[in-house]
């Protein structure tokens, strides 16, 4: 049995010093150590030995396996070495690699989720609401009735104008501030982006179909000062801390007191160039504290509670913020346009 | 609206550059858009005097004249033949930059010699300025212009062109900007002071005014002026209106209109001698016409307010007057209205007529009927001064809509809560003061302010704490974060989906568009989408209705890109606006997507290769798995696509979308020449709610699964998906995987062999050869017992 054993450790041994590649040293391992192997069914074999020989024969086996699979990993090593050594091949590394398609988002698509995100952070939700609107949402919850004149602020495209319900397209994300109040109670903190439409030949800087970004937070105590820092927050997040922001006096029936937020010009900074038709400001959004109105036509108590709103144009940010001459490319969809972003 | 600084400083002191108080109105609300100097390029432009006028010797149409400077004489050559000795002229010497007539372009004035006689300088007309475009010969100027002043200073202005919001009817005019610039440098404005005589007979004996409407006409104030001459206005107040905008044309018209600037409330100047009796009533109208100044008659209807006369509309209340009393060359007394009618009347009939006049625009915004009279007696005292009129004694007042308007308490506690600043009660008192609102002190933390008459936006504490906060400052006010609890965000679960949808195809290589919503009739009746909902102000053809499918949007964009794009894939999530009776229109979220041209661009590599049905699914197939849903395709038909490359895709067993060949008789109808198109759509709100969400985990298989490939002969035209269903459902089986397709010469005619890669596994031991032979063998028996499927060796 012990000689049994030496003659399959000395083929074994043998033909280890003839294999050159990795995938013989696999055989070779399988031919003896394998289930099936020479050396395994030697120990398979071990029951049917006497008790007397069965300890010499069982050590000795696993004397041979031992020795055996440290020659195995010997070779192994000695393979890789072998085979490192010669050195590989050399490619041509400036060859243009195998392509793998790209898609990207459209760039409004990208400037609403980055606005989100940011208001998000500061605890908003965000909400959608729809752009076929009644008269009732787009103006009249909103302080702004019937042949009132800042109705002149949205030229409207309306579906009906007539009917018991006058419908139109909704101007602004702003409605969507009363359909959320209407089905919740304080505190209330959303971003709502959508598509509007505005009655308004299209040309470099107007489109007629456009996104929006509308926020409102109202719970006790919110003031003009947070209204302040959080915008202030957000256009350093979006144009970077070294931008000026400021806010200044503006209309909007929704809104009292009312805001225009700029910040400073970041081709001429400040100084004055077309871009900021020598004003040296830019303006970003409009804003303002919740019109005691509007807090009343939803059942909030404009004694208890307050607010602001603020509402910002998309497209007109991706302008800014990459130099892009003409809206029409939003719209126009022109891969060689949607590709840069 | 344009305001003349120098205007202005007749009632404020302007003790600051121009450009500073365009930056403090801007900022506190009314937005200056542009300051213009009137006079700024004046250099070398003087008053002159003309002294003598002598012929020019070699020429019959030109005089040369002598003009005194002030200490300094010059003689040019004059070609205007009204030059008059002792006129009072604009002067240009050399090096002046004057307005080329041909060109409009600046040029500087260089001597010249005109038919042989030098000439260095010349006298200006008000184009060669860049006052107006008339070239209707040279300027005159007032015998009393102090000679040899530059006339920058003489007549040189700075025009604001402020852009007035909506609520601040009061910023239409320049009393009003005055008070604004008073309040925010710190200085005192003062009012024009009225003081005329009435020297004729009392009014009331010559002129009646019936209010019949007084929901529509608050107030009506008249004065009568007789003995009036018409003729040009002075000087000075036909260049303030042309600072403002506006047309001289003669003295009574130029007087109401320089009033209105002034006051913000316009007036209308009827010739009395053309109202019989007198007699003015304001009435609502019958079905009647009326010839307005513009000389078109128009049909007015009973919701309008007119004057009349004793028996027809004479003007359109607050829009326009009528032809029939107009004031003419030959009118000799004038009747002038100042009244107040009902904002919301004036802007509807102003809108029914497209007529937006400066008298409309100021009416709809809200003027307070306690301006009216204040305004006529300025207009009246004009009149008399200006075009020699003799003005009644007293004044017709009708003023049935007067009403008190109670003090609004402000409190420091109000303040406070919506500014987040406590500010100190006298500061709140001075800064109100200044903008002329009365306060009364009730308590340490509480005023009760009077509202000036003018000041018909603020009704509100929050008004008042706007007047406040844009008088200090806006910059005045910290910043501070939101403090209040952060509310319980809800997730929206279709905003979250669809931005999860676009992630998942832009990683497959799709392009994400986003089309206008708003298309013509024909790109939908093209593939027979439902009828859309129209718009009544469409902003063009192409525009007209709200899309019923995103199928043209994304057609019309592979036309508009092919051209330039060698591949496309691109896709749209937006929505589409289907009829709902009684109700909004349902919107619905809709992906559309589409690939056309060649799958791989031409590369060292690759073989530019055409994309095909398997490309389309394939990017659907990789969106289920990412969603984590098991999705099928069963051919189906649908009108846009090839019939019997159309697939219907099911996810628990409800169609939620489509995907095939876009027909190329549709393709050609959008001028698409790529060809095959594919095209998908899938219906997100269908789709969402057979969205899982994430379950638990399944452990990672412990013991080594069992590989099998088997190949199954069967007809040509079964379903692979049924072959794989069975698969799929044997016992064991865990992963199958389709590695070869094959039809042609080595089978029988009608056949087809499918291959299959079969992985069979158990959670908890590791599988023998005869257990999955036993699985494998009654999965086969199924197979051709279901499918007469073979197994090929």
């Amino acid at each position: 049995m012990l000689d049994e054993l030496n003659k399959i450790k000395d083929s074994a041994t043998l033909e280890l010093q003839g294999i050159s590649d990795l995938k013989a040293l696999d055989d070779w391992r399988v031919a003896y150590m394998g289930r099936k192997g020479k050396l395994t069914q030697v120990l398979r074999g071990l029951s049917d030995l006497p008790i007397d020989q069965r300890k010499a024969v069982g050590s000795a086996a696993n004397d041979i396996k031992t020795l055996l699979e440290a020659e195995l990993k010997g070779r192994q090593q000695a393979v890789k070495d072998a085979k490192l050594a010669g050195g590989l091949d050399a490619i041509d590394v400036t060859l243009p690699g195998r392509p793998v398609s790209l898609g990207r988002l459209h760039p409004t698509t990208q400037m609403v989720r980055e606005i989100c995100d940011a208001f998000s952070a500061m605890g908003f939700e965000v909400v959608e609401g729809p752009e076929v609107e009644s008269d009732y949402y787009n103006f009249e919850a909103l302080n702004i009735p019937k042949d009132h004149p800042a109705r002149d602020m949205w030229d409207t495209i309306w579906i009906n104008r007539d009917q018991t319900i006058p419908t139109l397209l909704r101007t602004h994300t702003s409605p969507m501030q009363v359909r959320v109040m209407e089905q919740r109670q304080p505190p209330v903190r959303v971003v709502v982006p959508g598509r509007c439409y505005r009655y308004e030949a299209t040309d470099a800087t107007h489109e007629s179909v456009f996104f929006q970004i509308e926020g409102l937070a109202v719970d006790k105590g919110i003031t003009f000062a947070d209204l302040k820092g959080s915008l202030f927050e957000f256009a350093k997040r979006l144009f970077g801390a070294e931008r000026k922001v400021r806010f200044r006096c503006d209309y909007f029936p929704f809104v009292e007191p009312g805001v225009d937020m700029s910040i400073d010009c970041f081709v001429c900074g400040g100084k004055g160039c077309r871009l900021c038709s020598n004003t040296g400001w830019i303006e970003i959004l409009g804003a303002g504290m919740v019109h005691p109105n509007v807090l009343k036509g939803v059942g909030y108590d404009p004694e208890v509670y307050t607010g602001f709103a603020f509402g910002l144009g998309v497209e007109r940010i991706l302008m800014l913020k990459h130099g892009i001459d003409d809206i029409r490319h939003f719209y126009a969809n022109d891969l060689r346009f949607l590709k840069q972003f | 609206m344009k305001v003349s600084v120098n205007w202005l400083k007749d009632y404020v002191d302007v003790s600051v550059p121009a450009d500073e108080l365009a930056h403090r109105l801007t900022m506190s609300g009314n937005e200056v858009e542009a300051v213009d100097s009137v006079g700024a390029s004046w250099d070398n432009v003087l008053v002159g005097h003309v002294l003598t006028l002598e012929p020019h010797p070699d020429a019959d149409r030109l005089r040369l004249a002598t003009v005194e400077l002030g200490g300094e004489q010059m003689t040019v050559v004059c070609g205007d033949p009204n030059v008059k000795v002792d006129d009072k002229i604009v002067f240009a010497r050399v090096g002046a930059k004057l307005i080329d007539g041909h060109n409009g372009k600046a040029r500087e004035l260089k001597p010249a010699k005109i038919r042989g006689i030098a000439s260095s300088g010349m006298i200006c007309s008000e184009m060669e300025l860049g006052i107006s475009e008339s070239h209707d010969g040279i300027i005159v100027l007032p015998a009393d212009a102090p000679i040899g002043m530059p006339l920058a200073d003489y007549m040189g202005d700075t025009v604001l062109d402020i852009t007035v919001t909506p609520n601040r009817a009061d910023c239409l005019s320049v009393l009003g900007v005055a008070r604004e610039t008073a309040a925010l440098t710190g200085k005192t404005m003062s009012m024009p002071t009225v003081e005329y005589s009435e020297l004729g007979d009392d009014i009331n004996k010559s002129v009646s005014v019936q209010i019949d409407d007084a929901d529509l006409c608050y107030r009506y104030c008249a004065s009568l002026i007789k003995d009036v001459k018409i003729g040009p206005s002075p000087e000075w107040m036909q260049r303030r209106l042309i600072a403002s905008g506006m047309r001289p044309i003669s003295n009574i018209v130029d007087i109401t209109n320089y009033v209105m600037l002034e006051y913000g409330q316009p007036l209308h100047a009827f010739d009395y001698n053309k109202l019989p009796g007198g007699k003015i009533t304001v009435r609502r109208a019958k079905d009647e016409k009326l010839t307005t100044i513009d000389d078109v008659e128009r049909k007015i209807t009973s919701d309008m307010l007119v004057i009349a006369d004793d028996s027809k509309a004479i003007a359109l209340a607050g829009v326009m007057g009528g032809q029939s009393s107009e004031v003419s060359d030959n009118t000799t007394s004038i009747l002038l209205e100042c009244a107040n009618f009902n904002r919301e009347n004036v802007r509807r009939t102003s809108q029914a007529f497209k007529m937006r006049s400066e008298a409309s625009l100021r009416f709809e915004k809200g003027l307070s009927p306690e301006l009216a009279l204040y305004t006529l007696r300025r207009a009246t005292q004009l009149i008399v001064e200006l075009a020699g009129g003799v003005a009644a004694k007293g004044i017709v007042d009708v003023y049935p809509g007067r009403a008190d308007r109670l003090p609004i308490s402000l409190t420091d506690v109000k303040v406070k809560q919506v500014l987040g600043i406590d500010i100190a009660q006298d500061e709140m008192v001075m800064v109100l003061a200044t903008l002329g609102f009365g306060c009364k002190v009730k308590s340490k933390s509480e005023l009760l302010v009077e509202v000036p008459y003018w000041r018909t936006d603020v009704s509100l504490p929050v008004d008042l704490i706007e007047e406040i906060a844009r008088i200090t400052g806006y910059d005045q006010i910290p910043t501070t974060l939101l403090s209040s609890e952060i509310p319980q965000n809800e997730l929206h679960p279709m905003l979250t989906f669809k931005d999860r949808v676009r992630d998942i195809l832009v990683g497959c290589g799709m392009q994400e568009i986003i089309t206008y919503s708003l298309v013509g009739w024909q790109d939908l009746a093209k593939i027979g989408a439902p009828d859309p909902i129209g718009l009544i102000n469409p902003l063009s053809t192409d525009q007209q209705y709200l899309r019923t499918s995103l199928r043209p949007s994304v057609m019309m964009k592979i036309a508009d890109n092919e051209k330039h794009e060698p591949g496309l894939s691109i896709f749209e999530i937006g929505r589409t606006y289907l009829k709902r009776d009684q109700n909004l229109p349902d919107e619905r979220e809709i992906l559309c997507g589409s690939l056309a041209g060649q799958r791989t661009q031409r590369q060292w590599q690759l073989r530019p290769e055409h994309v095909d049905f398997y490309d389309a699914k394939g990017v659907l197939e990789t969106l289920f798995d990412s969603l984590g849903v098991r999705v099928n395709f069963e051919a189906c038909d649908d009108a846009t696509l090839v019939s019997g490359r159309t697939a219907a895709i099911i996810v628990d067993k409800q169609v939620v979308g489509v995907v095939g060949q876009l027909d190329p008789h549709i393709a050609e109808q959008y001028d698409i020449s790529s060809d095959p198109v594919y095209l998908f759509e899938i219906k997100m709100d269908k789709l969402l709610p057979l969205i899982r969400s994430m379950g638990e985990y399944s452990r990672i298989a412990r013991f080594p699964g069992s590989t099998r490939d088997i190949s199954l002969l069967l007809d040509i035209d079964v379903p692979s998906s049924k072959v794989q269903d069975i698969i799929e459902d044997t016992k064991l089986v865990s992963e199958v995987a389709l590695f070869d397709v094959y039809t042609g010469d080595k089978l029988p005619s009608g056949k087809k062999t499918l291959a299959y890669s079969i992985v069979y596994q158990a959670p908890d031991r590791t599988l023998t050869d005869k257990e999955v032979n036993k699985v494998q063998d009654g999965m086969l028996k199924r197979l051709q017992k279901t499918l007469a499927a073979v197994l090929r060796q």
